[in-house]
C-alpha cells in the first residue's frame, strides 16, 4: 500500500514550485486525496481524470501525478460531467473552491446535482477569496470586513449543504482539512459513490481568513454520530441548516437513483466508451438517403 | 384574371401561430416534389407561439427552385391580418384564394372558397388549413394516389386522424378543379418523374446529418431561435446512431460540455444563435488553448441584443472571427446550400480534430428553415479517420512539433497522462510561467493557422470566365446570387461564393484582380466580410449590396440591386 502513494506524485515533486501559502489547508486536501486515492486498488492515474477549475485550490493537479483537466473559472462541472458520460470507464473528481463552485459555477452545481453523474465533486470551502487577496466568497460569514466589503458582508451566506440536498444530491458530506484521517475516509465513500458525491471541505485561509481559523472549524463542528442515519432527507435538511455548529461526515445519501451516464441510450445496448466505437457511413448514407 | 404557370409559380400561405401553416408547408412541398415537380420552402414567423401573423411560402418550378421569392402568385390567407401583414409583397397580380365572408376581405383578384365552413362541415375549423392543400393540389392536377399516400405517411402515428384529413383534401380538392377548369388560374408546370426520388431536408436537418457524417458522438446545446433546428434534429437521430444529445443549464455549460466531450474521445459539437454564443466564448479561448476541438454551429439572427429573435441576418461574422481572448487558429464555414451543408459540416469535424481548433459552421435563420429536394448523397469517400492516439508512458500533450500539431492522446487509452490546461503551459500541460516556453507555445498555436491557410477551401466562381463585374457572397445568399445572375443576363458578370470564410489563402486574391468592378452581397449593415477580404486579400469592394431588415434577399430583389451596382 505505501508506494502506490507514490503512484499519485509527480517524479519531480521535490522540485515543484508550489503556489500556496505555507500552512494553507490546500497542502492538507492534497496528502488526505492521495492517501484516499493510493487505498483504492481499483484508481490508477491512467484510468482517473482530475478535473478543476480556476482559484488556489483549482492548481491541486498540477501537484498530482494523473489526467488532468484544468479549465476555466466556474467550469470543472460541465466538463467532468462529459467526461464520465462519454468515457464511463474513467473515474472523475472535479475539485476547486467555494467561490468556483457555488460562486462563478453556482448554476453548474445546481443543475449538475441534478443530472446525478458518477463524478466526485470535492470543494475546498475556506470562506474565502485567496488568490485575489482576501474578498468575499459566497460562504463567507455574515460580519466578515474585507477590502471590499468595507463595512462587513451583510449578504445571505451560501449554504452548499443545503442546496445540494435541495436539488436532490445522492451524496452529500461535510468534513475539514484539520482531521485528515476520518476526511480521507468520507473522501474514499464519496468516490465509492454511485452518483454525484459532494463533500465540502472546510479549510482556513492562513493569510486572508483571520476569522475562520484552524482553532476556529475546530470549535465550531462536531462530527455525527455512528448511529447518524444519512438516508433521512428532513434529518439531513435540519442539520444542514444548523450552522451554529457545523455537522462533519456523511450528512445526507440515497442509493437508489442512478447515475447520469445509466439513464443514456447510448449505453442501453453498447458499454463501450464512444472514442471506441465505429461510426457506421453506410448505414447514415441509406438514412439520409431514405428522407425522400 | 386568367393567369397561366409554365416556368414556376410562388404560393404562400398565411395565417397565424397554431393554424398549421408549418403542417400543409411539409404536407404540400412532399406531395408535390412525389409528384416530380421541383420545389423550394421558406418560412418567416413571429416570435409567439399563437396568433401573429406567420406566412410560408412555397415555389415550385421546371427548373430547381432554390431561393425565396417575393413575388406572390397565388396567396391563400386564413386570417384578415396575414393579408394585413404581407401587404407589401402582393401585387396587383397575385391571386388571393380565400374564405372572403369570414375572413372579410376585400380584393378584386381573387376567388372566393369558403374554407371555413367546408372545415366546420367536417367536423372541425382547424382542418381548413388541409382544405387549403386539397385546392393547391388539384391546381397542380396531383393524382389522388400520390396524396394519399404521402399522407398515410405522415399520419401514420396518429392513424385516427387520416380520415378527416383525407376528406378535407378531397373537398378542398373539388374547388381546386372547378378554378382550374374555369381557366382563371393554369399551372402546366414541366414534371420529372426522376424528382420524386430526391431528397428533401432543411438546413438545419442538413448540418446535422453533415455533422453525424463528420462523426459527431454528441451535441450540447442551450435552445435558441433559429439554432435549436439542429438540435431537434440530432435528438430526432439519436437512438439509430448512438448520439449523446444533452440540454445544457445555459450557453457556457454548453461549450464547456462540448470541450470536456472531445478531451475524452467524443466529437461533439454546440449549436445556437448569436446571443447563445456570445456566452460561449471563453469556451472558444478554452478550445484554442488546450487545443481541444470543438464544433460550433451558429444559426444568425438579427442583434444587437435579443434583436429579431426569427428573422435573418448575416450580422455574426465578427462575433465568429473575434471571438474569445487572446490569439489562436480557428476556421470558419459558410455553406451555401444544403449540398455545402453536408459536406462543410462533416469537414468542420475533421479540420476540428486535425488542427486541434474551435471551428464554425456559420447558417442564418433563412438557410436553416428553408428546404428543397437535392439529389441523393454520396459518402462512400468518408473515411473518418481517427486521429486519437494511443499514449506512451511520458507522454506530452504539447509536444512541439514542426507543423504545430501535437498527437492528441485521451485519457485511457495508452499508457500516459493526459494534462491540458487554460493556464500556460509546457509540453506536459502543467501550468508555466516560464515566458521562453511562452513563446514558444503561443508560436505552436499559431503555426497551425499557416496550415490552415494553405488548406483554406477554394472559392466557386460561377458566370462569364472572362468576368469584369465580380459578385461576392457568402453563406445562404449563393442560391439567390446564382438565380440573380441568371436573370442578369448580363455577360462579363461572374459570381464568387466563399465556403470557408476564414482563413483564406492569399492566393485567392487573383480572383479579383481581374475584375474591374467588385460588389458585395451581405445581410448586414457593415459589410463584415467585405472588410475581411481587404484585411485578408487586400480585396478592394467597390459596391456593397446590403439588407439588415431581417428579411433574406429574393432574387428579384437582388437582381435590382445589382443592375443599380454595375
Amino acid at each position: 500500500m505505501g508506494n502506490r502513494i507514490e503512484l499519485f506524485a509527480r517524479n519531480d515533486e521535490k522540485e515543484m514550485d508550489i503556489a500556496w501559502c505555507p500552512g494553507c489547508g490546500n497542502f492538507s486536501i492534497l496528502n488526505i486525496l492521495k492517501a484516499a486515492l493510493s487505498e483504492m486498488e481499483e484508481i490508477t492515474p491512467e484510468n482517473m481524470v482530475l478535473v478543476s477549475g480556476i482559484g488556489q485550490a483549482a492548481k491541486i493537479p498540477h501537484y498530482f501525478r494523473t489526467n488532468t483537466f484544468n479549465g476555466l473559472h466556474g467550469r470543472s462541472l460541465p466538463v467532468a460531467q462529459m467526461i464520465k458520460a462519454v468515457n464511463p470507464e474513467l473515474h472523475v473528481i472535479s475539485e476547486s473552491g467555494e467561490g468556483d463552485m457555488y460562486g462563478e459555477g453556482g448554476n453548474h452545481f445546481i443543475h449538475a446535482i441534478r443530472r446525478n453523474p458518477d463524478i466526485t465533486n470535492l470543494v475546498h470551502d475556506n470562506m474565502i477569496y485567496g488568490l485575489t487577496k482576501g474578498q468575499a466568497s459566497p460562504t463567507t460569514q455574515k460580519g466578515t470586513v474585507t477590502p471590499v466589503q468595507i463595512n462587513g458582508v451583510f449578504l445571505e451566506q451560501f449554504n452548499p449543504i443545503a442546496t445540494a440536498i435541495t436539488m436532490g444530491a445522492t451524496f452529500v458530506a461535510r468534513a475539514s482539512s484539520g482531521d485528515p484521517a476520518q476526511t480521507k475516509e468520507i473522501i474514499k465513500k464519496a468516490i465509492r459513490h454511485k452518483g454525484y458525491a459532494l463533500v465540502d471541505i472546510l479549510q482556513p485561509c492562513v493569510t486572508f481568513n483571520k476569522i475562520n481559523t484552524y482553532k476556529w472549524f475546530k470549535e465550531n463542528s462536531y462530527y455525527l454520530d455512528e448511529n447518524y442515519n444519512s438516508e433521512n432527507k428532513m434529518k439531513a435538511l435540519e442539520i444542514a441548516f444548523n450552522t451554529e455548529k457545523l455537522a462533519l461526515g456523511i450528512i445526507y445519501k440515497n442509493e437508489d437513483k442512478k447515475a447520469f451516464h445509466e439513464q443514456l441510450t447510448i449505453y442501453k445496448e453498447n458499454k463501450e466508451p464512444l472514442f471506441k466505437r465505429k461510426h457506421n457511413i453506410k448505414e447514415l448514407e441509406s438514412f439520409i438517403n431514405s428522407k425522400i | 384574371m386568367n393567369k397561366n404557370f409554365k416556368e414556376n409559380i410562388s404560393v404562400v400561405l398565411s395565417g397565424e401561430a397554431g393554424q398549421g401553416i408549418q403542417t400543409i408547408e411539409n404536407l404540400l412541398t412532399r406531395i408535390l416534389k412525389d409528384d416530380g415537380f421541383n420545389v423550394f420552402a421558406t418560412k418567416e414567423y413571429m416570435s409567439r407561439i399563437r396568433g401573429g401573423s406567420n406566412s410560408t411560402e412555397i415555389r415550385v418550378g421546371k427548373d430547381a427552385v432554390r431561393s425565396h421569392s417575393s413575388n406572390i402568385d397565388i396567396l391563400i390567407p386564413l386570417t384578415k391580418e396575414s393579408v394585413e401583414h404581407l401587404k407589401d409583397t402582393i401585387s396587383s397580380e397575385t391571386i388571393i384564394i380565400a374564405d372572403m365572408k369570414n375572413l372579410k376581405i376585400d380584393y378584386s383578384n381573387a376567388v372566393d372558397v369558403p374554407f371555413f365552413d367546408i372545415a366546420k362541415e367536417i367536423g372541425n375549423r382547424i382542418y381548413s388549413n388541409i382544405v387549403a392543400a386539397g385546392t393547391i393540389l388539384a391546381l397542380f392536377s396531383t393524382e389522388k394516389e400520390i396524396i394519399y399516400s404521402r399522407m398515410k405517411k405522415i399520419f401514420a402515428k396518429k392513424p385516427e386522424l387520416i380520415d378527416k384529413n383525407i376528406e378535407a383534401v378531397n373537398r378542398g380538392y373539388e374547388i381546386g378543379e372547378k378554378i382550374k377548369n374555369s381557366g382563371i388560374i393554369k399551372i402546366e408546370i414541366e414534371k420529372n418523374s426522376k424528382i420524386k426520388d430526391n431528397i428533401l431536408i432543411n438546413g438545419s436537418e442538413a448540418v446535422a446529418l453533415g455533422a453525424m457524417a463528420g462523426g459527431c458522438d454528441s451535441v450540447f446545446s442551450y435552445p435558441m431561435t433559429p439554432g435549436t433546428g439542429v438540435l431537434l434534429s440530432l435528438a430526432q437521430y439519436s437512438k439509430s446512431f448512438g448520439i449523446l444529445v444533452e440540454q445544457a443549464e445555459d450557453e457556457i455549460a454548453a461549450i464547456n460540455m462540448a470541450i470536456g466531450g472531445w478531451y475524452a474521445g467524443a466529437r461533439s459539437m454546440v449549436t445556437t444563435s448569436g446571443g447563445g454564443f456570445a456566452l460561449m466564448e471563453e469556451g472558444v479561448s478554452l478550445s484554442g488553448m488546450i487545443e481541444t476541438p470543438v464544433v460550433i454551429h451558429i444559426a444568425q439572427r438579427p442583434g444587437p441584443a435579443t434583436g429579431l429573435p426569427t428573422r435573418t441576418a448575416q450580422e455574426d461574422l465578427n462575433l465568429a472571427l473575434y471571438s474569445g481572448h487572446g490569439e489562436f487558429p480557428r476556421a470558419i464555414y459558410a455553406p451555401g446550400n444544403l449540398e455545402q451543408a453536408l459536406k462543410l459540416s462533416r469537414i468542420a469535424f475533421e479540420t476540428a480534430d486535425e488542427y486541434q481548433i474551435p471551428v464554425f459552421i456559420l447558417t442564418d435563420q433563412y438557410f436553416v428553415d428553408s428546404y428543397y429536394n437535392i439529389e441523393k448523397t454520396d459518402l462512400s469517400e468518408v473515411r473518418n479517420e481517427n486521429r486519437i492516439t494511443e499514449t506512451r508512458e511520458d507522454y506530452k500533450r504539447y509536444i512541439l512539433t514542426e507543423n504545430g500539431i501535437s498527437p492528441r492522446g485521451i485519457p485511457g487509452y495508452g499508457k500516459g497522462l493526459v494534462i491540458v490546461d487554460s493556464d500556460e503551459h509546457d509540453e506536459y500541460g502543467h501550468l508555466t510561467e516560464n515566458l521562453d516556453i511562452r513563446i514558444k507555445m503561443n508560436d505552436k498555436r499559431l503555426s497551425k493557422l499557416d496550415l490552415l491557410r494553405k488548406n483554406a477551401l477554394e472559392p466557386e466562381i460561377l458566370g462569364d470566365d472572362d468576368y469584369k463585374n465580380l459578385i461576392v457572397c457568402w453563406g445562404s445568399n449563393y442560391e439567390t446570387l446564382k438565380e440573380s445572375l441568371k436573370n442578369l443576363k448580363n455577360t462579363k458578370t461572374a459570381m464568387i461564393h466563399f465556403p470557408q470564410l476564414y482563413p483564406l489563402n492569399y492566393d485567392f486574391k487573383k480572383y479579383f484582380e481581374k475584375a474591374e468592378k467588385i460588389i458585395s452581397v451581405e445581410n448586414n449593415a457593415m459589410g463584415q466580410f467585405s472588410n475581411l477580404l481587404k484585411l485578408e486579400l487586400d480585396a478592394e469592394i467597390h459596391e456593397r449590396i446590403l439588407k439588415y431588415d431581417g428579411t433574406p434577399f429574393s432574387a428579384e430583389e437582388l437582381t435590382e440591386r445589382i443592375k443599380k451596382a454595375i
